[in-house]
């Protein structure tokens, strides 16, 4: 992040070796976008470091300054919840962006085999995703409630044995948000992925055709290296709904039954506004935000800064 | 009230309570609550007219959801200098970071004229103070430990007498699960899961217990045989409840009472809006006790506080709101509205309904009355014992000695 000292250095920089014309007119760039770097820098980075400042006070329902050393998080990891809701998130994260990323490309390949209707097939498929994720949850958990939903349907119908009700139990209840989750984002994977298959050249399904390859092997060993970037992208923007899960869980099975079900997100706002625990909150949040920076340097680093050995 | 989706649905709902007459000159004072369903509205228009009659002029801002939406919005106006007038906090301990950092306004003159010491009673007359100054008038009393039942359940399962022990409660589950029908009806979350080993903690562990726990924070009484006990009832009522019940909302568990699927349920007075609404009265439709085992009577409410303001004319306006919400007439106006049950102990009751009758007894007697967690300890204690008792509740590998030592540990760290 640019400080208001760097982004004028880099001013200065730039207009060094330039002509006046240039000089002249990335000088109006950078004063166009100088209130953007003091939101950028206000927003997030001031508030950043408030939070983590924050996290080291004793703060109740009021941020105090009271500083009281890491007392905050020791409490954090000795809090069973703590520890279950990063369990859970871990489990979840690696459930969901693997069962979306997979039904999402199987899909798409489906579509892609030039099917009739596929513009209403694909309407059908990407549909749960222009459904907010409280709605999704309702429905799930509707679904899902042994009173109310398929339970139910077998009950009556007699297959007593089949049990519908991983919602209330405590062990299997994370599963249905697996489900709920991955029902409303695979379409979206579905959308990014065809339009990466979209983009693979003719040609080389001649090709490969005229060499006898199987489909199976060419999507697995040509067309899914060359869609590396619309994984990446899928996988990033999964992520991100991992780190943020909150209300899914909320309308799906509200944490429960107990707390079996508590995400991180859920940890913070709960500590935050009905608990009125600020330092623990923010503990928390301080938390999850270094576990995305070290979880994220590295792919940043890899996929941007590193020198591309590219021949060709 | 608590409902998860109310408070997402309503972030910040502005609902205006109708101004009644044109004194335009009144004592202007914007009231910030989180009383929005269809009976608290009607509560809080009992309260307006009072104010708006006295010669102030009421301007409401009401926030849906629950306290927990309402709150920060509110302490954050009083934080960034905009404060409201006047507030709804939950009675307890959830206005002392305010009143510690200067923030409200003290009410000891008022209070002395007003002699509020001898109008309430003397758990009351505590929890409206921090550090020996009084900062709330207090406009409520919300029994929280009540068991409701059905008697059309009751009737059917051929259960004649009210249980007055947990012995005699468990045959009668035991008649009503024989009779095909849901003994408890159990809403599975968290708080209320607490709210029903509270009340268990209360009338089976007795009041001596109850006070260790929640007001001494007592490790020691927490790994006392006696707290065992109460957690094994309390597991044991796991074996009554229906596979819908995690995440059931309180008011959908009522409704069973109400349908004639379920047998009892452990909930606050609040509940008896459902009924009422449902056109069933009180000792005749439904029944309530407070126990079984010792007849105690857990108060929690709503107090009003004033953040501390530099108008004179607004300063006045909050003098005659926490006069008129101290007024007798003000409190039984709102208390009929509201299921709760007045403060103030001189306030004519005898129109309120047979459970408030019952609620008033046990109140007349200072040594049934006991305040309810929420008020005695701070809300991360509290709360974060909640997640404990939610986790006991859904894990039945987890005996009661396990679930003492995590409550003990739980007091240690966030003492």
């Amino acid at each position: 992040m640019s400080t208001p000292e760097t982004a004028a250095g880099t001013i200065a920089g730039t207009g060094a070796g330039t002509t006046a014309t240039r000089k002249k007119r990335h000088l109006s760039a950078y004063v166009a976008l100088f209130p953007a770097f003091i939101i950028v820098l206000l927003a997030y980075v001031v508030t950043v470091i408030w939070n983590i400042w924050i996290s080291f006070t004793d703060s109740k329902v009021l941020p105090v300054n009271i500083f009281v050393g890491t007392k905050q998080y020791e409490r954090l990891f000795t809090t069973a919840r703590w520890i279950l809701s990063l369990q859970n998130v871990v489990l979840f994260g690696i459930l969901f962006i693997a069962g979306c990323l997979i039904l999402g490309f199987l899909l798409a390949v489906a579509l892609d085999q030039k099917v009739r209707f596929e513009n209403t097939f694909r309407t059908i498929f990407l549909y749960p995703f222009a459904m907010s994720f409280i709605v999704t949850g309702l429905v799930w958990q509707w679904i899902m409630n042994p009173t109310l939903g398929l339970q139910k349907v077998a009950d009556s119908i007699g297959f007593t044995w089949i049990r519908f009700d991983w919602i209330v139990q405590s062990n299997l209840a994370l599963y249905v948000i697996v489900l709920a989750g991955i029902w409303q984002s695979s379409g979206l994977v579905m959308a990014i992925m065809l339009a990466g298959l979209r983009g693979v050249d003719r040609e080389l399904w001649k090709a490969t055709r005229i060499d006898g390859i199987p489909a199976w092997r060419v999507y697995l060993h040509i067309v899914i290296p060359i869609l590396r970037p619309t994984i990446i992208t899928a996988s990033v923007l999964l992520a991100i709904a991992v780190v943020r899960v909150y209300e899914l869980v909320l309308a799906t099975t509200g944490g429960g039954p107990g707390i079996s079900t508590e995400v991180p997100g859920k940890f913070i706002m709960d500590y935050l506004f009905g608990r009125g625990n600020i330092g623990l909150a923010t503990g928390a949040s301080t938390v999850m935000f270094i576990t995305v920076v070290i979880l994220v340097t590295p792919w940043l680093y890899y996929e941007y800064f590193r020198e591309k050995p590219r021949g060709n | 009230m608590r409902g998860l989706l109310m408070a997402l649905v309503g972030a910040t709902a502005l609902i205006a309570v109708g101004v009644t007459g044109a004194q335009a000159e009144g004592k202007r004072a914007e009231v910030l609550h989180w009383w929005t369903s269809g009976g608290e509205a009607a509560a809080v228009r009992e309260l307006a007219n009072a104010f708006n009659a006295a010669g102030g002029q009421w301007v409401d801002t009401a926030i849906a959801g629950s306290g927990s939406t309402a709150r920060p919005i509110g302490i954050n106006r009083i934080i960034g200098g905009n404060p409201p007038t006047a507030m709804q906090f939950n009675t307890g301990t959830q206005m002392n970071d305010l009143a510690q950092q200067g923030l409200l306004r003290p009410l000891d003159d008022l209070a002395k004229e007003q002699d509020w010491k001898s109008a309430l009673t003397p758990a009351f007359y505590n929890a409206i103070q921090y550090q020996g100054h009084i900062y709330g008038a207090p406009i409520n009393d919300h029994g929280q430990n009540w068991i409701f039942y059905s008697k059309a359940v009751f009737q059917k399962a051929g259960v004649t007498e009210e249980p007055k022990t947990w012995d005699e409660m468990f045959a009668a589950l035991d008649k009503i699960k024989a009779a095909g029908l849901i003994p408890v009806a159990v809403g599975g979350q968290p708080w209320q899961l607490q709210s029903m080993f509270n009340s268990i903690l209360l009338g089976e562990g007795g009041k001596e217990l109850y006070s260790k726990v929640w007001k001494d924070l007592d490790t020691d009484a927490v790994k006392s045989d006696k707290f065992k006990h109460v957690a094994e009832v309390f597991a044991k009522l796991r074996n009554y409840q229906d596979p819908g019940s995690p995440n059931r909302d309180w008011n959908v568990a009522t409704g069973m009472l109400i349908d004639g699927k379920a047998g009892i349920q452990f909930m606050g007075d609040w509940a008896k809006g459902e009924f009422i609404h449902a056109n069933m009265v009180a000792d005749k439709d439904f029944g309530c006790i407070l126990g079984p085992g010792e007849s105690n009577f857990m108060m929690g409410g709503d107090i009003f506080v004033f953040p501390v303001l530099k108008d004179k004319t607004a300063t006045d306006a909050q003098t005659l709101l926490a006069t008129v919400i101290m007024s007798k007439e003000g409190q039984l106006a709102f208390n009929s509205k509201k299921g709760s049950v007045p403060v103030r102990l001189d306030v004519d009751t005898s129109k309120l309904d047979a459970c408030a009758q019952k609620g008033l007894t046990a109140l007349k007697d200072p040594s049934r009355q006991i305040l309810a967690p929420d008020v005695l300890t701070a809300q991360d204690i509290v709360q974060t014992e909640q997640d404990l008792v939610a986790q006991y509740w859904t894990t039945p590998s987890m005996t009661a000695d396990q679930f003492a030592d995590q409550f003990a540990q739980v007091i240690e760290q966030a003492k």
